[in-house]
């Protein structure tokens, strides 16, 4: 498959707090959005903080949802439930702003 | 049973509170800050909110046994760290041990991107583990506001802190949140006022006539006593110190026993014993009469009893002092070197008045000495108005008094006419007033002191002159004469004079006797001869009177002779003639 070379082409993590309404929507609308524009190369790793809480600091959360580009660099943070389709991927750098 | 029932009374209202350890803070705050409720800390950039902070987490850690998180939104933690260590606080050791935990929380805005619906839970989340993991009591958020400027959904960040408040208070933490003060009359930038309402304690740090004062005030505390006043505090080697000085009361005790002021011709001017213990004394006089000689004295004297003193300096430096004194016989280094003198000097322009107070204080309450020197008081006017300086004098010899201290300020006066209040206004405040004046005549400069007042002693209403010499300082009685008060050479020169009257006195007064003495062997010799031409007329007057006698007798015999013979009888002529 040609997914596998570009796997690491978006690495996303989400950040949740349980299964609160806020993370399924945020989780639903990632889903989405990288079916649509980044199809087989992504990567959605979610973390809940209620399970790893230790692994807040390390990349700085603090609002819930957080959504955090680790590659390509620079790290870009996204936080809320990523309702707006627009701003999420310019956000993501997926569309020139 | 009694005692339990009786504080119970006392303090059933009384709210639960956690001691910050901060010097003065607990006692204005009666207690601390309220246990596990967040209280605010606002103020401007740079007045030391952040040290009050973390003062108060590194207190609990090391001095209470209560661990603290400090989360920072402003300084990385090495950062952070190094800023403090400045001041004793190790944060690494801390941290090491599981006393602390610093979180910092970086926001940028810059790589984040904000859509749709969001809440911070992820901040809770963080702090509560941090919480948790070291089972803090103690949370510090260092400076919260800056969320503000990384996130722009204010709606969703006044509900969040909100909740974030409460969620602290449930967690039975005790909380500080600092906020940076607001233009206008706001506290807070972001009006953090608004939910922490418990207690709210704004720093300020005031310029004025480009002299620095940090002051403190505790604006709201709800459900306690608290001092309402601003106080001035300091931050120094030791982290801050408040002080609480207008709580001090009028009911102070008061000791009768009497200190010397190392001058015994002084001590006897004041009923023979000197000063009051605890009590104040202020020295006044124009320049160069001998004040700081005085207060030096007075230092001296204490050491020598084995007493502690400290001499605060605000226009000579302690070797300066150490070394003109040398000059009047007073040996002060080898009281330094006993540790039993110690001197701070410091420039009256260095910090504001308050400061001033806040420094002496922290001295005063460290080395617990028995005599305290202020040289000179006058240059403190330099810093603070008149009404100022007097109000921190008051508030200094109230506090004196209370640690029982006895204290000597010297002050100038400036003009050479008496002045019937010193310049600071502190006259009326004093136990004892001694004035040093110039007294200018014959072409020279010579000193007299007296003492103004001296509440509750018997004192000398005389001027004594002030000399001061190689020996030492003493008082020596002026001359009162025709021409008036006489000192330094006039007196010398009139004791001279006296003198040399004496001796000629005394020897027309030899003379005279002499002379009594040859006039009555005059008169005796004199008496002597009238005595004896009395006796020669005497015996003169007897001898005639002797002779008429005889005469007498004799012609009566002769005649009685006659008759016998007339009658021709020559026996019993008598007896004859008395039988007829």
């Amino acid at each position: 498959m040609t997914k596998q070379q570009k796997d690491t082409a978006y690495e996303l993590r989400l950040y949740i707090a349980g299964k609160t309404a806020k993370s399924v929507t945020a989780l639903a609308n990632l889903k989405k959005y990288c079916e649509e524009y980044l199809h087989g190369q992504y990567k959605i790793e979610v973390i809940d903080l209620l399970v790893q809480p230790q692994l807040a600091e390390g990349d700085q959360i603090f609002a819930i949802p957080t959504l955090v580009r680790k590659v390509p660099e620079p790290i870009r943070k996204i936080i809320g439930d990523l309702s707006n389709e627009e701003k999420v991927l310019v956000g993501l750098n997926i569309r020139p702003a | 049973m009694t005692k339990k029932t009786q504080t119970q009374t006392l303090h059933h209202v009384q709210l639960p509170k956690t001691a910050t350890g901060i010097t003065g803070l607990d006692e204005i705050t009666e207690g601390g800050i309220p246990k596990g409720r967040p209280t605010l800390i606002c103020g401007q950039a740079g007045c030391g909110k952040t040290l009050m902070s973390i003062e108060f987490i590194v207190r609990g850690a090391v001095e209470f046994n209560e661990p603290g998180v400090f989360m920072a939104f402003e300084e990385k933690a090495p950062e952070l760290a190094m800023n403090v260590s400045s001041l004793g606080f190790d944060l690494e050791k801390l941290q090491a041990d599981k006393k602390l935990r610093i979180d910092y929380v970086h926001i940028n805005r810059t790589e984040i991107a904000e859509t749709g619906e969001y809440n911070l839970e992820g901040l809770f989340i963080r702090l509560g583990y941090a919480i948790d993991a070291i089972k803090a009591k103690r949370v510090v958020l260092d400076t919260i506001e800056n969320l503000f400027a990384g996130l722009t959904n204010q709606a969703i960040l006044r509900a969040e802190l909100r909740r974030l408040f409460q969620w602290l208070k449930d967690k039975g933490v005790t909380a500080i949140i600092t906020g940076e003060s607001g233009d206008g009359h706001l506290l807070t930038r972001q009006g953090l006022e608004e939910y922490v309402s418990d207690c709210v304690i704004l720093l300020d740090h005031r310029v004025i006539n480009q002299i620095s004062t940090r002051r403190l005030r505790i604006i709201k505390y709800r459900g306690s006593v608290h001092g309402t006043n601003e106080y001035p505090f300091l931050i120094d080697e030791e982290g801050i110190s408040v002080l609480p000085i207008t709580s001090l009361k009028l009911e102070k005790e008061v000791s009768s026993k009497r200190v010397s002021s190392g001058i015994p011709a002084l001590d006897s001017m004041l009923g023979g014993k000197g000063f009051f213990k605890g009590g104040s004394v202020l020295v006044s006089g124009t320049a160069g009469t001998g004040k700081t000689s005085l207060a030096a004295y007075f230092a001296n004297e204490a050491c020598s009893r084995k007493e502690k003193c400290i001499y605060f300096a605000f226009e000579e430096s302690p070797k300066q002092i150490i070394r003109n004194m040398h000059s009047i016989g007073v040996d002060l280094q080898k009281h330094v070197d006993k540790g039993l003198l110690q001197f701070y000097a410091s420039r009256p322009t260095l910090h504001g008045l308050e400061m001033h107070l806040v420094a002496m204080y922290k001295v005063i309450k460290k080395f617990k000495p028995n005599v305290v020197v202020l040289d000179p008081i006058t240059n403190l006017i330099t810093v603070g108005s008149v009404s100022e300086v007097k109000a921190m004098l008051i508030r200094l010899i109230d506090f004196l008094q209370d640690e029982q201290i006895t204290v000597m300020f010297t002050a100038l006066s400036l003009n050479t006419v008496v002045n019937e209040q010193t310049d600071e206004g502190v006259s009326s405040l004093v136990d004892a007033w001694l004035m040093v004046r110039d007294i200018e005549f014959n072409g020279e400069r010579n000193r007299g002191m007296y003492i103004m007042k001296s509440r509750g002693m018997k004192h000398s209403n005389q001027v004594r002159e002030f000399v001061i010499t190689d020996k030492g300082l003493d008082l020596v009685e002026v001359y009162l004469g025709p021409d008036g008060v006489l000192t330094g050479s006039a007196r010398e020169a009139q004791k001279l004079q006296e003198q040399t009257g004496e001796i000629l006195r005394e020897f027309a007064v030899s003379s005279k006797d002499r002379e009594i003495v040859r006039k009555r062997k005059v008169l005796e010799a004199k008496i002597s001869n009238l005595q004896m031409e009395f006796e020669s007329a005497e015996e003169e007057l007897n001898k005639i009177y002797q002779e008429e006698e005889l005469v007498k007798q004799a012609v009566s015999k002769t005649r009685q002779e006659m008759t016998n013979i007339r009658r021709g009888m020559h026996e019993e002529p008598a007896t004859k003639g008395s039988k007829k």
